[in-house]
Formats: structure tokens, C-alpha cells, sequence
């Protein structure tokens, strides 16, 4: 009785070695692929904060001005004034859609005898 | 072990027969074994003392190590629970009112030098002259050659410097991390911004500290790892604050001003849509501060917070509005105007003269100073300076930029009778435009203060009540009529119902006495009148403009037409919608008979 126990308890260890270290091989792997992840988040954030800069850059209203006269043929753009304001009830309702009969009992004709001489 | 037994008979039968006692023998024996019995627990006691003292002094080693470890290991942020996105080490950037950045970092990098590590210290020299055109070639050899062991070359290079500086291939020659800050709309709101520089310098990074404007003033809350993730938002509006830079510098330009500032805000919250002040300056490229000459010519001098100047007869309206407000008059009452208004040596002159006697709001049209001072009689000194510190003429205006603390206003050393009578209409109480920007706003918003601010706000932000409502009322119809009939015809903006006031100031010389020839004219305005939402000032340094056969420089041929083409510019941009103004309701008189 006493040996099974021994033998048991012996068996026991192995197993929880055996757990204990998957587990902290486990871990570390985990562990290496958060900092993997971090350090993909940090630069994905230097990117972004680079491209954001950028684009303020892109879009300082100096430049778009500067745009806007270069383009001036093409786009016609102004500054915005006060007589631009509209009212919606100056906008002219849509005139709607002539509605086209279905065409019904088509007659074949033909322009072939006026064509020849 | 051989147990002795304790009364054994080979030892009792001869003490018997001897006639002793074999009670002894036993109790010998008893002795014996208790001896025994001591001797063996004292052993036991003893090992497992030893036990406990080895366990103990495992456990204290154990403790420590891991301390001493702990000690001398370099810190390392704890993998498993770092949060990541929560904290960022750079500084938190700065966005208007609509999220558009006005701040923001770059990452780049500073170069230094170690000589006693380079290979060709006569190539590298060479090499870095060519690259960065200014440095000087003998120097760097000198310094290469010479004992230093560390130098520092560049603070900020671009990749391209990087990449040509890598290609020299020296290994003496290396690259630290830096994190530059960069406002990348260029001189918009350059003086609100202010700039930011570096404070202590390491080679793998180096502290950005704010050195003016906002970043001074919020450098803390910047700075903050925290905060890295929420910029801070101002009540700027990008689009508004260009189109304003752009109209004032060309107004500028046309009056052949010095030096132009305008100040717009919004009545209710206290927000500063936009605030310029001209010529300006690049944020990414701070020019240094003078160290002689007028303090005031520099590009870094905010005249809209650092200007103090006499803002002349925009005044006048205080006047009129606290005499209305106590009742001593109303808008109507007659009061003699007739001049000049003698005290002791000092005498007050109108522009010119305007009759024996005007309404009080044809001495807001007119810009009569003698009909205002005689209303500040009325009103008396006491009320008169209670007033105007409640309006916070008094102090530095609460604005947050670190230049506005040094904006306080000049006040006279002696507040006389006479004083009372000047400062009525603008002179001897020297202001910054951002003051006459929130003493006006109190009278666009029904009476009460608003301090200017720099901050988004939600909703309105009303400070305590210094007018009636009624008051301020009385006095935005003068303001109106001054543009419709008076000093500001100028000023009108069909749709937007502009009120406001003209003033025009002799500039004080450095040593005392007044320039003939050189004036600060402003006009203060809101808009639309009959329920102003935005106070706008602007103020021109030294106008002069050839026109009509003579050369104008009062603020009605100067700041006037150029606050008109901002209004226009800027208001529908704002978002407000040009509408026909409520007229006068016919007044009905009621007659018996």
C-alpha cells in the first residue's frame, strides 16, 4: 500500500514538472509575442502620427489657397461670401419625368422606296 | 538500546539482605533514565533549532538576492500588463476646435561626433561641410582632431541628411533618436502656439519643452505621458484663423500699417475664434528674442495680448452704457456739449465742434469727447473704476497664453477727477485689444463678463452680471447707429447689421509726450447687432493712407474698411447667414382727448 503511494506521489511530480514547464515555455512565448505586438503597435503609431502630420501638412491653408488659384480655370474656386447663401425654397422644384407610353401594336414601315430614285 | 530495569533483583536481593533501603536503588535507576530521557530531547531540540535556522537563513538569502538582484538590473516595463496604447512618450498635440492639428511631433534624428572613434577625421570633416553647407570644415577638423570626445553636430537633420551622412561611412559619426515638434500649418497662429525647443539633451533623446504661447502655459499637461493620447483642443477655428491672417495682412499692406491685431470671439462662451497679430512669425523656425531696440517691433511681440495701448474712443461706449445703466440717462437725454471743457490747465477738445448740446447717442455717433466726459461727471470716480474692473481693465486678461500675464494694463497713479474725465473716452487707461474684446463682449451678450479664453467650451460661460440687460441693449442700438450714421459708415456688411466703435489714439513716445503723426486706431464691432454672436477688434499700429486728397490715418478711413472685409469674409464662414435686421417697431403714442 505504502509503494503505490510512493509510486503514485513519484508519478505525481513528473506530471507537475512536466505541466510547470510547458507552462513557462508557454508563457514566454506569449510574453515574446506581446512584445513582438507592442513594438508592431509602436510603429504602426510613429506611422500613423507621421502620416497625420502629413497630411495637416498637405492641408495648410496656404497650399490649398495656393491650389485653388493655380486651378482657378478649372475649378472656379472662390471664397466663400455672404450672397452665397441660399434659401431652400429658391431652389427650383424637379420637374418631373415626361412619362413615356408603352409603345403598343408597332407598325413596321419603311423610308426605302423615298431613299431610291 | 538495553533497557535497564528499575528494581532489578541482582542489586535488591543483596541490599535486602544488607538491611538497605531498595527504594534507593529504583529511584537511582529513575534518575538515571530521566538523565537519559534530558539528554536525548536537549539533541532533538538542538537539530531541529539548526533546522529552523538553515530554513530561516535560506528564505533571508532568498529575499536578499532577488533584492539585490532587483537592484541592480535595469528596470524593464512588465510585459504581461503593459496597456500599450494608454501611454505614449510623446508629447500630446495640439488640435482647433474642429480637430485640425496645429501641433504635432516628428520623429527624427540629432548627429553627434565621437573623434576618438573615428577612422578618416580629415574625410569626415570634409564629407559633413558638404552636407550641411554652414558648417565650417576647419572647425570640425579642429574639433575632430583636437581632445574633445563628444560633440554635437546637428540637433535635427532630415532622412536624406541621415542617409548622405551614413554614406560617409565613419563610425565616430552617430545618430541619436529625436522627437521635434512641428506646427504644420507654418505661421498661422504662430503666436498663440509660441514654440517649443529642447531641454535637457541626451543622446538617445532630449526633453521638448514649450518656450512660449500654449505651450508654455499647458507645458505641464503636454508633457504628461497621459495626456499623450487627448491633445489639447483650442478654441481656434484653422479655416477662420487663415482667412483672418490673410484679409488683416492685406489690409495691413494697404494702410501701410506697422503692425495690425485682431481679436474675434464669440460673445456667450468667451472663446477666441481667432486672434492674429501681425507681422508674425515661423513656430518651426522661432526667431530669437531682441535684446535691444523696441520690444514692440519684434515679430514675437503678441500685440493682442502684450499691445497695452490708449484704445481711444472705443471707450466712449462704457461711458454711455454704465450712465444709462445706473439711470442717470437714457439714450435721448440732452446734455450740453459746449467746449472746450476747461479743467485747471487741462483742456477737452472735440474733433471738431458739433453744436452747443447732442443726444447721448449722438455723442456715441459724433465721438463727442466732451459729451462723454461730462457724463463721467455724472458717474463719478468710484463707480467709474468699479466698473472698468469689473469689465477686468484692471488686470492682465485671464487668456491662456503665457505672453497675456505681461499684458497688464496702465493704469493712472493717481485716479483724479480728471482722470475720470479722459479715461471716458479712451485716454490715460492704457489696454490690450483682448480687454476691449471682452469689455465689449459683455455688452453683446445682455451684461454680464466672459473671459476670454483659448479652450473649447460647451455652451456659454457667463461671469457675473455688470450691466442690465436693458443697458446693454441701449447701447448696442448706439453702436449700430454709429456704423449706420456715424464715425464707421465704412463699416457696413449687408446682411450682418455691424455695431461698433471707432477710436483713434495719438501713439505715447517712449519719453513721455504724444506722436502727432503716429496713432493706434481700432474698431471694436459686433455682429449682427440686434443679437450679436461675435465681437471682433482690430487694431491698426501707424496707418496712414493717401485718400480723398489727404492722408487719413484716424480708424474710420483705416481699421474700419479693413474690419468690414473680415466681417465678410469671416461670417459666413462662422456660419451665420446674412439677414435683413429687425427695424424699429413705429412707436405708437397713446392720445386721449
Amino acid at each position: 500500500m505504502r509503494s503505490l503511494l510512493y509510486v503514485l506521489t513519484a508519478l505525481s511530480v513528473f506530471g507537475l514538472a512536466f505541466w510547470a514547464y510547458r507552462e513557462n515555455y508557454a508563457t514566454q512565448q506569449v510574453l515574446s509575442d506581446t512584445q513582438r505586438l507592442q513594438r508592431d503597435i509602436g510603429a504602426a503609431q510613429v506611422r500613423l502620427s507621421v502620416l497625420r502630420a502629413e497630411w495637416a501638412y498637405l492641408n495648410r491653408p496656404d497650399r490649398l489657397a495656393e491650389l485653388a488659384d493655380i486651378n482657378f480655370s478649372r475649378l472656379g474656386l472662390l471664397p466663400l461670401r455672404p450672397d452665397q447663401f441660399g434659401r431652400v425654397d429658391e431652389v427650383s422644384f424637379p420637374q418631373p419625368e415626361e412619362i413615356l407610353l408603352p409603345i403598343t401594336n408597332a407598325v413596321d414601315v419603311s423610308t426605302m422606296e423615298e431613299q431610291q430614285p | 538500546m538495553i533497557r535497564t530495569p528499575l528494581r532489578p533483583l541482582a542489586r535488591i536481593l543483596p541490599a535486602r539482605e544488607n538491611g538497605e533501603n531498595p527504594q534507593a536503588i529504583e529511584r537511582e535507576n529513575i534518575r538515571q533514565r530521566h538523565e537519559e530521557m534530558q539528554i536525548r530531547a536537549r539533541a532533538r531540540a538542538e537539530g531541529r533549532l539548526l533546522v529552523m535556522a538553515v530554513a530561516f537563513l535560506c528564505a533571508f538569502a532568498v529575499v536578499g538576492g532577488r533584492m539585490a538582484l532587483m537592484a541592480t538590473s535595469e528596470p524593464v516595463e512588465p510585459l504581461a500588463n503593459a496597456t500599450g496604447t494608454a501611454i505614449a512618450a510623446q508629447r500630446a498635440d495640439i488640435v482647433d476646435r474642429e480637430g485640425r492639428i496645429l501641433a504635432t511631433n516628428f520623429e527624427t534624428h540629432s548627429l553627434y561626433a565621437q573623434p576618438p572613434q573615428m577612422i578618416d577625421p580629415v574625410a569626415a570633416a570634409k564629407g559633413l561641410a558638404k552636407i550641411f553647407p554652414d558648417l565650417d570644415e576647419k572647425r570640425l577638423l579642429e574639433d575632430f582632431t583636437g581632445k574633445r570626445k563628444f560633440l554635437w553636430i546637428r540637433r535635427k537633420i532630415s532622412p536624406e541628411q541621415k542617409q548622405a551622412v551614413h554614406d560617409l561611412g565613419d563610425p565616430g559619426l552617430l545618430f541619436g533618436p529625436r522627437e521635434m515638434r512641428l506646427y504644420p500649418n507654418g505661421k498661422l497662429a504662430a503666436h498663440v502656439l509660441g514654440g517649443a525647443s529642447f531641454g535637457k539633451e541626451g543622446v538617445s533623446a532630449a526633453e521638448v519643452i514649450g518656450v512660449a504661447g500654449v505651450e508654455k502655459q499647458f507645458d505641464a499637461y503636454l508633457r504628461d505621458p497621459a495626456n499623450g493620447a487627448d491633445p489639447l483642443q483650442l478654441s481656434l477655428d484653422l479655416t477662420i484663423q487663415a482667412a483672418t491672417e490673410r484679409v488683416l495682412a492685406g489690409g495691413m499692406k494697404l494702410m501701410n500699417a506697422k503692425g495690425a491685431t485682431s481679436v474675434l470671439m464669440d460673445v456667450h462662451t468667451g472663446e477666441v475664434i481667432s486672434v492674429v497679430s501681425l507681422p508674425s512669425f515661423d513656430p518651426n523656425d522661432r526667431p530669437h528674442a531682441p535684446v535691444e531696440g523696441d520690444p514692440s517691433d519684434s515679430p514675437l511681440f503678441n500685440r493682442s495680448v502684450q499691445g497695452v495701448y490708449e484704445l481711444g474712443s472705443t471707450f466712449k461706449i462704457f461711458t454711455a452704457a454704465q450712465a444709462v445703466d445706473l439711470g442717470l440717462v437714457n439714450s435721448d437725454t440732452i446734455i450740453d456739449i459746449r467746449g472746450p471743457l476747461r479743467w485747471g490747465k487741462f483742456r477737452i477738445k472735440d474733433y471738431k465742434n458739433y453744436g452747443n448740446e447732442l443726444s447721448v447717442t449722438k455723442i456715441i455717433v459724433k465721438s463727442s469727447n466732451i459729451g462723454t466726459a461730462r457724463l463721467a461727471q455724472q458717474i463719478g470716480t468710484k463707480r467709474q473704476k468699479q466698473f472698468l474692473a469689473a469689465l477686468g481693465m484692471f488686470d492682465p486678461t485671464p487668456f491662456e497664453i503665457f505672453e497675456a500675464a505681461a499684458g497688464q494694463p496702465l493704469l493712472p497713479k493717481n485716479w483724479s477727477e480728471l482722470s475720470t474725465m479722459t479715461i471716458s473716452y479712451g485716454h490715460g487707461l492704457s489696454t490690450s485689444p483682448m480687454h476691449l474684446a471682452a469689455g465689449y463682449a459683455t455688452i453683446a451678450n445682455g451684461g454680464h463678463y466672459v473671459s476670454p479664453t483659448i479652450l473649447k467650451q460647451d455652451g456659454p460661460q457667463y461671469g457675473p452680471r455688470v450691466l442690465s440687460d436693458s443697458a446693454a441693449a441701449a447701447a448696442r442700438v448706439m453702436l449700430r447707429k454709429v456704423v449706420t450714421e456715424g464715425t464707421a459708415s465704412f463699416g457696413e456688411v449687408p446682411g450682418y447689421a455691424v455695431g461698433g466703435k471707432t477710436g483713434s489714439a495719438d501713439k505715447p513716445k517712449p519719453r513721455g509726450g504724444y506722436y502727432k503723426d503716429r496713432l493706434i486706431s481700432t474698431f471694436a464691432t459686433m455682429f449682427p447687432a440686434h443679437d450679436p454672436k461675435y465681437v471682433l477688434i482690430v487694431t491698426l499700429d501707424e496707418p496712414s493712407i493717401y485718400s480723398m486728397g489727404e492722408t487719413r490715418r484716424t480708424a474710420g478711413w483705416t481699421a474700419v474698411p479693413i474690419a468690414a472685409e473680415l466681417i465678410g469674409r469671416v461670417a459666413p464662414l462662422l456660419g451665420l447667414r446674412p439677414e435683413v435686421e429687425p427695424g424699429q417697431l413705429a412707436g405708437i403714442t397713446l392720445t386721449s382727448n
